[in-house]
């Protein structure tokens, strides 16, 4: 039983990552009818808006100190972070520790930025173009915005620590009663599915119970009439590209302390994150995170000793072999709508 | 007059095997009039220098080009000489290899057999490169190295640790400076033995592909042998990023040893993973738990950040080495670059010079005579001590470094310490050596 518990555990934060790149793909899908392949590099520069948060707070001045030398034997110099000059060691080396939830605020607009840019600078173009021009243009956007990462931060992966007060774990079994060392589970995972809850709960809640949103929704199920009615759905589409694209950008600055980032990490999400859409239901946002938490279940438990020496391989394809018997069976996905993808 | 009469059968036969040596590829008929393939014929010569550019090893492979690139200015008899003054072999003379102006090329691997062979094949056929070398995985060095004994040129392998590439799949074209799978269990064992005892439970997680099927053969062979027992063994995916699932078990399996068979973005995840789930402050069965890394890098190292501190591994070589041609290296690498050199670098470096070496002994280019130039060779001054070049399989034997992370770094650099110099007698072993069994050196090719 904890077993099963702890692989739930697993399965919800994995799940998180996927719901979260899934729900800014199908927000995108949903109002402007795009199938955008960059949504992976979205939460690629937003886990390095935390390394790069984290590099400007150690930003250093050097002191050269005699009593001790560097590799050539030449005397080392001794780096201070600007940070602790002006702010004391003690708040500065505290600045520095809680780098990545700062990083939330610096991401936001950075994200909100980047997703405007994209959409008015590339992606407008792309509208009336058939899907696989979409495709092609998003995932060939996607490696450029790759590559230049990588030549700022190079192809190595780069830590990003949680807060000293959130790393660790904790043991949970002993809170559900069951023996102590039954479930230890880290608690920045914890936090990570906690925080995927609450952008979940605000993006729903933004459009359900705003105007904007309310007018984003009435855009999504007629478009041509919203705009007949007078409204810009147009530009309002365009800030729900940016919104999509900061709910990516923060899953990855949350995701750092899990995984170190590194240039490459939007891909390794981006094609798990399609299957989940698929699943979900195109176009579908509840669909698309109850996907999301389900394949990131069913995956963790395929990871198992007991899956995969029963089915050798079965965690390399379960996503997949699920996605194939969910569209044998509901072939519009779980939770997806008639006419959607369908014309 | 001749009596021989032209038929249609004639014609067609001298039609088809005409045109089937036109389509040979090149690089198997390259030089006709040479004696090997890509004979140099001007004041030049070519060497290919086959890293990975891009994909995950892309820090690595930086690092061996930068290795490569000063490896040739040695050569040329640019910079300070770095090795060359310390190198025990005194044929180079810093004007090139046989009097010829060493040059090169580079190709990108990416980290793929298809990739690698492609950008190598590419450097044979149009640059005309005569040596392949570099590289940062076994899957690419035994495809390259295939490649290089059809096309009939020299490869020296760049980093590659699974036991084929100088077991099953070696090949007489080729060399490997860098240590294997096996080296790493025999130096580490008695290091463990002796750091966490002889009664432990070990459960490995292992990528599932060639290098890690072979390490964790050696490491639990290793370990067994010295009274471990091997709970689990798991294999995880290359291509997975998150090893949560795979972690999480490990708590209730009655392990108390971690082996990490991953390298590069693998092992740091795996690694930083592990300390999330707060392995390294559990105990089990009465002792503390462990995490052990069989294959370290530098470039590992730091990826894995604080996650290291404290955990043991094994490495060809460390910049913090204290023998001369160690110091020559780093000396000038260092002052050249600004940062000490991976031991990526470092062997990539050693093979270029022993390759010019080879030649300049064998007085030829041609791939047979530096084989057997290379055979056999005893030399010293590359970093490591006193090193063999062994005959039966092409492969280097010399000493094998146990590290561990730093507990205490003062720079960016001395994330691992030296735990202990394994010495070359205790992680040698017979050819024959059933991990190494199957295949055949062969005979060299020269290509013509």
């Amino acid at each position: 039983m904890d077993a099963i518990l702890l692989q739930i555990l697993n399965g919800l934060d994995k799940g998180s990552a996927y719901a979260l790149i899934a729900l800014g793909l199908t927000l995108i899908f949903g109002t402007l009818g795009v199938v955008n392949f960059a949504h992976g590099a979205l939460f690629m520069i937003g886990a390095f808006c935390a390394v790069t948060l984290q590099k400007i707070f150690n930003l250093s001045y050097e002191v050269i100190d005699e009593t001790q030398t560097d590799f050539l034997g030449n005397p080392l110099k001794v780096k201070t972070p600007y940070v602790e000059s002006w702010f004391g060691p003690e708040l500065g080396a505290t600045i520095i520790d809680w780098s990545v939830p700062l990083a939330i605020l610096f991401a936001i607009p950075i994200m909100l930025m980047v997703g405007y840019v994209m959409e008015r600078g590339l992606i407008k173009h792309f509208y009336k173009r058939p899907h696989a021009d979409q495709i092609l243009v998003t995932f060939g956007l996607a490696i450029v915005l790759q590559e230049i990462i990588k030549y700022f931060f190079g192809a190595n992966p780069i830590q990003t620590p949680p807060p000293a007060a959130l790393s660790g774990s904790v043991d949970l079994g002993v809170a559900l009663g069951f023996d102590p060392n039954a479930i230890i589970y880290p608690i920045w995972r914890l936090v990570y599915f906690l925080f995927a809850v609450v952008i979940i709960g605000g993006v729903f809640s933004f459009l359900q119970f705003t105007t904007f949103g309310m007018v984003v929704r009435a855009g999504m199920a007629d478009r041509e009439t919203v705009g007949l009615l007078g409204i810009n759905i147009d530009r309002r589409f365009t800030i729900m590209f940016g919104i999509a694209a900061a709910v990516a950008g923060l899953a990855g600055v949350m995701y750092g302390p899990l995984n170190p980032p590194n240039y490459h990490m939007g891909m390794d999400f981006l094609v798990l994150s399609f299957v989940v859409v698929v699943v979900g239901g195109m176009g579908s946002l509840p669909g698309a995170v109850l996907a999301g938490f389900l394949l990131g279940i069913l995956e963790s438990f395929a990871s198992t000793t007991w899956a995969t020496t029963t089915i050798p391989g079965i965690n390399q394809i379960i996503i997949y072999l699920v996605a194939i018997i969910v569209l044998l069976t509901r072939p519009r996905g779980l939770m997806g709508r008639k006419g959607v993808m369908e014309e | 007059m001749s009596n021989k009469s032209v038929t249609r059968r004639g014609v067609l036969k001298s039609g088809a095997v005409t045109s089937a040596g036109l389509a040979l590829p090149t690089i198997f008929t390259a030089s006709s009039a040479a004696a090997y393939t890509n004979e140099p014929t001007g004041g030049t010569v070519t060497l290919g220098f086959n890293v990975p550019q891009t994909g995950p090893y892309a820090e690595e492979g930086n690092d061996e080009l930068l290795a490569q690139q000063l490896a040739v200015e040695h050569l040329n008899g640019e910079g300070d000489g770095g090795c060359l003054n310390t190198f025990t072999s005194k044929a180079l003379k810093g004007n090139g290899i046989l009097g010829k102006k060493v040059e090169f090329v580079t190709g990108d691997t990416q980290t793929k057999s298809d990739a690698a062979r492609a950008s190598a094949k590419s450097m044979i056929e149009k640059d005309g490169a005569i040596m392949i070398n570099g590289g940062s995985s076994s899957g690419v060095a035994v495809a390259v190295q295939g490649l290089c004994q059809e096309a009939g040129v020299i490869f020296m392998a760049g980093l590659t640790h699974a036991n084929d590439t100088t077991g099953k799949d070696k090949k007489a074209n080729g060399f490997r400076h860098f240590f294997n799978a096996y080296m790493s269990g025999a130096a580490l064992a008695p290091v463990l033995a002796k750091e966490m005892g002889t009664d432990r439970r070990a459960y490995h997680l292992t990528a599932d592909y060639n290098w890690g099927w072979t390490q964790e053969e050696s490491i639990v062979a290793s370990t067994e042998a010295m009274g471990w027992e091997t709970v689990n063994t798991v294999k995880t995916p290359l291509a997975s990023t998150d090893f949560s699932s795979y972690i999480a078990p490990i708590l209730n399996s009655g392990a108390d040893v971690l082996v990490l068979n991953h390298y590069g973005g693998n092992m740091v995840n795996s690694l930083t993973n592990a300390i999330q789930f707060g392995l390294l402050d559990k105990v089990v069965n009465g002792k503390d738990f462990k995490i052990v890394v069989p294959l370290y890098s530098e470039l590992m190292a730091a990826g894995a950040g604080e996650n290291i501190k404290g955990v043991l591994g094994s490495m060809n070589w460390n910049w913090q080495l204290q023998d001369e041609g160690t110091k020559a290296f780093v000396k000038s690498f260092g002052e050249k670059y600004g940062k000490p050199p991976s031991n990526s670098a470092q062997t990539c470096y050693a093979q270029v010079l022993l390759y010019a070496d080879a030649c300049e002994r064998a007085g030829t280019f041609n791939p047979c005579g530096v084989v057997e130039a290379l055979e056999g060779f005893e030399f010293d001054g590359l970093g490591n001590g006193p090193t063999l070049y062994r005959a039966d399989d092409h492969q280097c034997f010399k000493d094998v470094l146990v590290v561990r992370g730093n507990m205490n770094p003062t720079n960016a650099y001395d994330t691992l310490e030296i735990v202990e110099i394994t010495p070359r007698a205790q992680v040698e072993y017979a050819p024959d050596h059933p991990m190494f069994a199957g295949g055949e050196l062969g005979k060299c090719n020269p290509g013509a």
